[in-house]
């Protein structure tokens, strides 16, 4: 090659580069490896680590553990999938467009929208683009959260929105339900709210009730109403889209995605069909059309003026790469379940979670949950009365008893005391809550 | 001739029967339900779901058809050479894949105890060591879940910077080159800077004096990427440093070009103060059909206090490693948790595999690669090189098809599709913007000469059906899934489908499949 090329050495390639910007050594990195030891020093490492195949854990918050299927796994590593870029020509892409446009119409299925996007980062930074797509339409300048909030999504949306200089302005809670305090919100919303935001099942597991007045009186300004889901709720919840709202968020991580330790998860983005919204979603959207012949229908990405590489510093995002291949794992995954699977998927973690917290609360301190709207997922169970701080306890459960409890959100929350938030799913047998239940009464009668 | 499966693969939703299921959940046991289905019929009535969602109903061995079809209207690297510029499209080791999927990593908790996560956080901390080296900068965040992402972290944190200064009011100005990737501008917009555009000068490189005629007192910085979009190294680098710092500005390394210059130059000693690695570009994870990537950013030590928290630390005292939260001057959360972890496994494990040295090759390999192309390509009638011709490209080419377009009407579109009907992937086409008809050509490291030879052959045999046979190239691709699609179509308000439920209630778009 370098003979045709009239090259003596590669470095010639690199003359141009100044001397001085040459590095002189070589990297301070590790020697190659083979693939042998390379396989033999990772896994080393892995068995430091004790995921929930070795203990259960509690463990949700807004990054779920619940089954894979097999075939979901296996359809996702099918490597003309997985070795693909963004597809950029949709005649060689087909497979993944489609697979694309029926990823948008399930979360469109799922959460009674018209329209949704091929996905963003994760549920936070979707929240972020929600409200920035707020106000590239009405052009207001507050926005309303409630307090109980993902303290994550809370602080992405504000790292999101602060360049466009916007007050996040916080409702509180019913101390009793947990819910939305309806009255607050009305004294807060005003011509100047470019939308209001709710999370439904909350961070703290409760379903809220009030949506109708909510959306009402969001509506009542010509603010936007934009809704944060749980996907796996809706097979048994009214999806956000029958109760009045504009823009939907949502984690899809639980719907066939592995915890990974975080990432990647799948940020759902889903609005209502007007043009006016349409036209300012961030991210990439697939459509369906023809061939130019009209003789055959095929899919591609649509909408492309509203995207950085046309429109650059006028797009509606930067978003580029997005999570493509954890929305194919959720569109297999949902194409498993079929509305049956979701309900009853609903309907087991419902049940479950109840067990749970029916088996904590008989433990004497412990007060589980602190508030009293119905629970979907994850609870609260406080400590205050044990004499125990959640710190205490959580070390016995794993150390003595091998279980991982729940988040600790005392310092989350401060007003909940020494409070944890426990998940509990489909993976979650009878055993293991009543082996945690076992343990925390153990640990609790001990003094000290 | 290649010819890519065509299934005539009906959408979901046109699959199954009613009352089909294709995954059974564990059964609730019979004392829990009896305890607790109250709660069920407790839900209040106006929260509750009346019309089940309207997904589809298969069995699993209909999902695994279906989507193992689309799958073969699908081309991935793994089928062949594709050199979409600009995308890194390299080989993706099996065995990084393999290792990512273990239950060590993919079954752990995010919130887990530090004591039960030591070797995933062991693996994170030494990776954002490595990726520290690599790029000659001093602390690395490991969080952003893209380029795009790490690019709106890296002008976030210029504008944090701005400010702690106090200056933040004044510097509201981020210049980008018109060479610039789009990320660029729309990152830096969405950190409410005003962008400023500075024209490249006829050998494709930053023009100097018009940099220098744009900086000023309200330059919060620069970003460019170098080598540049072109393929060709900015060697006015120092200059451009210089000027951008003097005028107190912070210059922002784009990561997507990084695997020409691995082990060869670091951009935080070319005086970068800002850099994001494309991690699904350069370090051979695979891009999943448009992701996940991951897409961490290195920082000057001036800088790093503004990283996202937490920041992996380790404390050799208790021989620890953990999450730390404590940076004050951290610009917050720009997502959940700590980052893409499974595509950044899949990183720790390619270049523990290649080494320094194997990186080092990687990027010679991919640099040679490319200028052997523009030696061969330059045979080709109706293709030009535009801008500094005698120059070595470095990853990547650009060339131009403008004389084709002239000679023939064959446009740089035609001659992307009939690419595709050679079995290979087409080039990024029409970027640069500041090229002509453009075709941006990056064969990576991973293809043997005998593959780019053939590419040569093609864009030959292209070349001489453009003037043979015009309209083959127009209606190309002919061996694809489908032919030629109607993009505009999906993209006009009257004939938009961009969901099943839309579809159906306009039904507008009607051909002879459906």
């Amino acid at each position: 090659m370098m003979q045709k090329m009239g090259i003596k050495s590669v470095d010639e390639l690199y003359a141009d580069v100044p001397k001085r910007f040459q590095l002189k050594r070589r990297l301070n990195l590790p020697k190659p490896t083979s693939e042998h030891q390379v396989k033999e020093h990772v896994e080393a490492f892995l068995r430091k680590n004790k995921s929930r195949r070795d203990i259960p854990v509690f463990l949700g918050a807004g990054c779920w553990p619940h089954h894979v299927p097999a075939a979901v796994d296996n359809l996702i590593q099918r490597t003309e999938f997985l070795t693909s870029y963004t597809p950029y020509q949709p005649e060689i892409s087909q497979g993944m467009l489609q697979a694309m446009f029926e990823y948008q119409s399930v979360i469109c299925e799922l959460t009674a929208m018209d329209v949704a996007n091929s996905s963003l980062y994760d549920w936070a930074s979707a929240l972020g683009e929600a409200v920035r797509m707020a106000v590239r339409i009405n052009n207001r300048i507050d926005v309303i959260v409630p307090k109980i909030i993902h303290p994550e999504r809370y602080a992405t949306l504000q790292t999101y929105v602060e360049p466009l200089k916007l007050h996040i302005k916080s409702v509180g809670y019913n101390s009793e339900t947990g819910l939305l305090d309806v009255e607050n919100l009305k004294h807060q919303v005003s011509e100047k709210t470019t939308a209001v935001y709710i999370e439904n099942p909350s961070y703290l597991g409760l379903v809220e009730t009030q949506v109708e007045e909510i959306a009402e009186i969001t509506h009542d300004k010509r603010a936007l109403f934009i809704v944060g889901v749980d996907p796996t709720s809706l097979g048994i919840l009214r999806p956000p889209g029958e109760y009045g709202a504009d823009i939907v968020v949502g984690e899809g991580q639980p719907l066939g995605n592995h915890l990974n330790y975080g990432g990647p998860l799948l940020g759902l983005f889903a609005c209502r069909g007007e043009m006016e919204l349409i036209r300012q979603m961030p991210g990439r959207v697939i459509g369906m059309t023809t061939t130019l012949k009209g003789d055959k229908t095929g899919f591609c990405m649509a909408l492309q003026t509203r995207e950085q590489h046309i429109r650059r510093e006028r797009a509606t995002s930067n978003i580029c790469t997005n999570e493509a291949l954890c929305a194919l794992a959720s569109t297999a995954y949902l194409a498993l379940l079929g509305p049956q699977g979701l309900r009853e998927l609903g309907e087991i973690i419902m049940m479950r979670t109840q067990y749970a917290m029916q088996q904590l609360a008989k433990i004497k301190g412990l007060k589980t949950p602190l508030f009293s709207a119905p629970h979907f997922k994850e609870f609260t169970v406080n400590f205050d009365k044990t004499g125990k701080t959640v710190r205490t306890i959580h070390e016995a459960l794993l150390k003595q008893y091998g279980i991982h409890g729940g988040k600790n959100i005392s310092k989350e929350f401060p007003e909940l005391g020494e409070t944890t938030l426990y998940c509990v799913t489909e993976v979650h047998s009878k055993t293991n809550i009543d082996q945690l239940a076992q343990a925390l009464r153990n640990i609790l009668r001990r003094k000290g | 001739m290649f010819q890519q499966a065509r299934w005539d693969e009906p959408v979901v939703f046109k699959l199954g029967s009613k009352g089909r299921r294709g995954c059974n959940l564990p059964c609730v046991e019979a004392e829990v339900s009896k305890l607790t289905s109250h709660v069920l019929h407790e839900l209040p009535k106006k929260m509750k779901r009346n019309k089940p969602p309207s997904l589809p109903e298969l069995s699993e061995v209909e999902v695994v058809r279906h989507f193992t079809r689309l799958s073969q209207m699908n081309y991935g690297v793994d089928l062949g050479f594709y050199p979409l510029g600009s995308c890194t499209m390299k080989y993706n080791p099996k065995i990084n894949d393999l290792l990512a999927g273990a239950s060590g990593i993919a079954e752990l908790h995010p919130n887990q105890d530090e004591s039960t996560v030591q070797g995933v956080l062991e693996i994170l901390y030494t990776l954002s060591c490595w990726l520290a080296e690599i790029t000659g900068t001093a602390e690395v965040s490991l969080q952003p879940s893209a380029g795009a992402h790490g690019e709106l972290l890296g002008a976030l944190i210029m504008r944090a910077c701005h400010k702690f200064n106090g200056d933040a009011e004044k510097r509201t100005e981020l210049i980008v080159p018109d060479s610039a990737h789009g990320t660029n501008p729309a990152s830096g917009t969405m950190a409410g800077f005003r962008i400023v555009i500075v024209p490249s000068n006829k050998n494709g490189c930053v023009d100097l004096r018009a940099l220098k005629a744009a900086v000023s007192e309200r330059t919060a910085g620069l970003m460019l990427t170098n080598p540049n979009t072109l393929g060709i190294f900015e060697e006015d680098i120092a200059e451009i440093a210089e000027t951008v710092h003097e005028a107190g500005g912070l210059l922002y390394y784009d990561g997507a070009n990084l695997n020409a210059i691995l082990g060869k130059i670091r951009p935080g000693d070319m005086g970068f103060d800002i850099v994001h690695i494309n991690i699904h570009k350069t370090f051979g994870t695979p891009h999943g059909g448009g992701g996940p990537g991951a897409g961490p950013i290195g920082v000057s030590k001036e800088l790093a206090k503004f990283l996202p928290v937490p920041q992996i630390a380790y404390d050799p005292k208790r021989k620890h490693y953990f999450l730390d939260y404590n940076r004050p001057e951290s610009i917050g959360k720009i997502r959940s948790f700590y980052g893409n972890v499974a595509v950044l496994i899949r990183a720790y494990t390619y270049i523990l595999s290649l080494g320094g040295e194997g990186l080092e090759e990687a990027a010679e390999i991919s640099v040679l690669n490319a200028n052997y192309l523009v030696k061969r390509l330059k045979e080709v009638r109706g293709f030009e090189l535009p801008y500094a011709e005698r120059r070595p490209r470095k990853h990547e080419c650009v060339f131009s098809a403008k004389r084709l377009f002239k000679e023939t009407g064959v446009r740089a579109i035609d001659v992307a599709k009939r690419i595709l009907d050679y079995g290979m992937h087409a080039p990024t086409t029409y970027f640069p913007l500041i090229v002509e008809e453009a075709l941006m050509i990056e064969p990576t490291e991973s293809v043997e000469k005998e593959e780019l030879d053939r590419f040569v052959d093609v864009l030959k045999r292209i070349s001489s059906e453009a003037h043979s046979n015009p309209d083959l190239l127009k209606n190309a691709p002919h061996n694809a899934a489908v032919t030629r699609l109607d993009e505009a179509k999906a993209s006009h308000p009257k004939t938009m489908a961009l969901s099943w439920r839309m579809h159906q209630k306009r039904n507008v778009i009607k051909s002879a499949t459906y």
